[in-house]
């Protein structure tokens, strides 16, 4: 099998392209991980940063 | 909306601290007990399973996987059912995990000591240990996922993603790593060679410093952290932006661990430019957990949890920034091989690790057995001692790093090194060795303290129980995007779908170093004089590798003038081909071995083995003296040649038939070497005829596990020395 691949792979033609591939990876890797966080709002932000901190209220036992 | 009542499961979470206490112990006393041993090499005289080389595997993986791998599944067990809102899927699972997970590490603390290692770093368990850790490990993620879809709180907090990052990225690192072929029961050889065995296994040990020791120790941050200074996390945007640039760089580092290695360059390139990219995520990581604290400083002097997460957050920012220094070639060229790396390692386990999972057992014993901490000042006591013993411990290795590397490389000016002989450098560095020992004995003390208080503290609690909590449960809703839902946010609750993206970004960087080394030809030039080891240079081989020899010795010389000098032609890519496993080591305690081959004569390594002060006078290599009374074993040899043909190995059916001839036809010539000493020949013969009088049974030397060890020795790096001069290319 990984002489399937090999052959393969080394007949991949215009490998030079893939310098300009990387750089459009990460560039569309991290503008989306920018994107995401900056538009997402500020009252799921703060809940979702209080959790930790939410866990420890004790139920009363007295309750149903 | 339907309140649900529930029970946190406390018990399991108890159990591991135990078991994280009872390992930090072992770990670090085998640990010490290898620092004592740099300084008196003898320690252990004669006990081959407390011989240094089987030892320090024993200490990095008891530390790593059962010290800071138990202190993981006590602080996941503990914040993920919390922060889900859920009990642990199955409590099957959870004790499938625990016992699993002990059962493992205490095998690996018997088949270590016998000399069954793989002599991958970090990697060394063998394959019938390896399935037992694949198995366990998808019993964990399995019971976390689990966890995850029954959780009564929607999103999930970041811990988590790390936590799911830690499971799926560990289990690809793990399987990719530990293929190999089974020859016997405990017996295996890496699917991979050389050069290849070398970039999957630091593709694994970066990694598993990556996603054992990092990762879900940041999680374990993000949670403990807040909950220690009772406030939010600083910012968790910039939380969001951590984890996923983290994920998505460290993984193509690895390479850095081989630099002016015979790796191809392009790939030791690409190691250096993500290492270096890596101090953006990291750094964020730091601040943002130092940056809790803003305006709870006062709280850092008072309680000591909070100064153990203070010393571990900046333990984590200090390893972090060298880590990518270290991937700069320059300072690499110095740092590599020498204790400067024992003194990075070690920031990161005993401060990053070992303190922010004090910190962690200081919070939560006290929470879980409903009680308060034994004594605050004892904890504060552990606390400078853990510090003055990592100030200690690290500052000398720094020093000793430094100093040595500089000597390896010190030229007089008529072009001959200043210190030719390798054991100068190790005598410069002892008083070093010594400083280390007594901070590691420093460390320990604040650990028993730990113990002791810990101890106390449980007994002046209740007893662990479950503990009831309730939630409103979960309204069922569409997993299509919901109006005014952003992308992350809903993807925050698709835990099977974040389980996928996080694997992909981490799989891009694996898969474009490992596909093209493994699979392009011309990465590795051949060279026609490299031809496979010989049956009884191959059983040699195996001694080298049961007995630890790499964890002092690299077989591997960096194209400097300084290594060329000392130790000649630097290494080839093409010369390991047939090197399944690769044996390049990351450490020199003693001097490089790859061409030590025709060196010295084979009554010189005996002698050595015998006794290696009395031919390298003060030398710290401990003897090995089973090694020349012990019958070796070669019964397996045809099977070990078969495994290494489905590996590419060139063995013909001939030499496979004639293995067994061809192994005593050499060790015979060895034997008749050795009689050119006439000290050996008069106390061999002596030997033979005490036995002969008393009837007691009589190994032959060529049968002798040292013979097979010299044949081995006697190879190394002579493939490319034709009638007496060196060809460093393709001819």
């Amino acid at each position: 099998m990984m002489k399937f691949v090999a052959e393969n792979l080394e007949r991949i033609e215009g490998v030079a392209n893939y310098p300009m591939f990387s750089l459009l990876l990460f560039f569309v890797f991290f503008v989306t991980l920018f994107v995401w966080v900056l538009t997402t709002s500020k009252s799921h932000i703060q809940e979702m940063s209080e959790l930790p901190l939410k866990d420890d209220q004790q139920p009363n036992p007295s309750e149903p | 909306m339907e309140i649900q009542q529930f029970h946190y499961d406390n018990k399991i979470v108890q159990k591991f601290l135990y078991a994280t206490m009872l390992w930090g112990v072992v770990g670090m006393l085998v640990g010490l007990l290898l620092a004592f041993m740099f300084l008196f090499p003898n320690l252990t005289d004669g006990i081959s399973w407390l011989s240094f080389g089987r030892l320090r595997p024993l200490h990095t993986n008891a530390v790593i996987f059962a010290f800071v791998g138990n202190a993981i599944f006590a602080g996941v067990y503990y914040s993920t059912q919390r922060l889900l809102k859920a009990r642990m899927f199955s409590d099957v699972l959870s004790n499938i995990n625990f016992w699993g997970w002990q059962l493992i590490i205490v095998s690996a603390a018997i088949t270590l000591p016998l000399g069954y290692t793989t002599s991958k770093e970090y990697a060394e368990l063998e394959w019938p240990i390896d399935l037992a850790i694949a198995a366990v490990w998808v019993v964990f993620g399995w019971n976390l996922i689990g966890t995850m879809l029954r959780r009564r709180q929607r999103h999930f907090y970041v811990a988590i993603w790390f936590y799911l990052a830690t499971f799926v990225t560990v289990a690809v690192l793990h399987i990719f790593n530990s293929l190999e072929l089974p020859v016997s029961a405990l017996k295996s050889y890496s699917v991979y060679a050389g050069v290849q065995d070398a970039l999957v296994q630091w593709w694994y040990g970066h990694n598993a410093v990556a996603f054992f020791l990092t990762t879900p120790f940041l999680g374990l941050m993000y949670y403990f952290v807040p909950k220690a200074a009772n406030r939010p996390i600083y910012s968790y945007r910039l939380s969001i932006v951590h984890f996923w640039s983290l994920i998505f760089i460290y993984i193509w580092a690895g390479p850095h661990h081989l630099l002016y290695s015979a790796l191809p360059d392009w790939a030791q390139n690409l190691g250096v430019t993500f290492s270096i990219m890596l101090i953006a995520p990291s750094w964020g990581g730091m601040i943002n957990g130092l940056l809790t604290l803003r305006g709870a400083w006062d709280k850092v002097r008072t309680s000591p949890v909070l100064k153990f997460m203070v010393v571990a957050i900046t333990g984590y920012g200090m390893a972090t920034f060298e880590g990518p220094m270290l991937s700069l070639k320059n300072i690499n060229a110095i740092a590599h091989f020498s204790d400067w790396i024992i003194a990075h390692v070690h920031v990161g386990a005993l401060a990053w690790n070992g303190f922010m999972t004090f910190g962690m057992i200081y919070w939560l014993v006290p929470k879980m057995f409903k009680t308060r901490l034994y004594s605050v000042p004892l904890a504060n006591f552990h606390f400078w001692s853990g510090t003055l013993g990592i100030v200690l411990y690290a500052l000398p290795m720094y020093v000793a790093g430094f100093t040595q590397a500089l000597m390896w490389k010190d030229f007089n000016p008529d072009g001959t090194l200043v210190y030719g002989n390798f054991l100068e450098t190790v005598h410069e560095i002892l008083p070093m060795y010594w400083m280390r020992a007594i901070g590691g004995t420093l460390y320990l003390i604040g650990m028993v303290v730990l113990i002791y208080n810990i101890i106390a503290t449980i007994r002046m609690g209740s007893k662990v129980e479950d503990e009831l909590a309730e939630a409103p449960a979960l309204t069922r809703v569409s997993s299509k995007r919901q109006a005014g839902e952003t992308y992350h946010t809903w993807l925050e609750r698709l835990p099977v779908r974040f389980a996928i993206l996080s694997t992909i970004a981490i799989l891009i960087g694996g898969v474009v170093q490992i596909i093209p080394t493994l699979l392009v030809k011309s990465n590795i030039p051949t060279i026609s004089s490299v031809t496979p080891y010989t049956p009884l240079e191959l059983e040699g081989r195996d001694l080298y590798i049961r007995e630890g020899c790499v964890g002092c010795h690299s077989q591997m010389i960096r194209p400097f003038r300084s290594e060329v000098e000392r130790y000649g032609e630097y290494a080839k890519a093409g010369e390991y081909v047939y090197d399944h496993p690769f044996l390049w080591g990351s450490k020199r305690t003693g001097p490089d071995l790859l061409r030590v081959g025709g060196k010295y004569s084979d009554n010189w390594h005996l002698n050595h083995m015998y006794d290696p002060q009395s031919t390298s006078s003060g030398s710290i290599m401990p003897a090995y003296q089973w090694l020349i009374r012990n019958q070796h074993d070669r019964s397996n040899i045809e099977g070990k040649m078969r495994a290494m043909v489905t590996l590419g190995v060139p063995y013909t059916e001939d030499e496979i038939a004639g293995a067994i001839a061809n192994m005593d036809a050499q060790a015979t010539q060895i034997e008749k070497n050795l009689y050119n000493d006439p000290e050996f020949a008069r106390s061999y013969e002596a030997e033979k005829q005490e036995a002969a009088a008393t009837g007691s049974p009589f190994v032959e030397m060529r049968d002798r596990e040292i013979v097979s060890l010299i044949a081995y020795l006697q190879r190394l790096g002579t493939d490319i020395k034709i009638e007496g001069k060196t060809i460093s290319q393709n001819q």
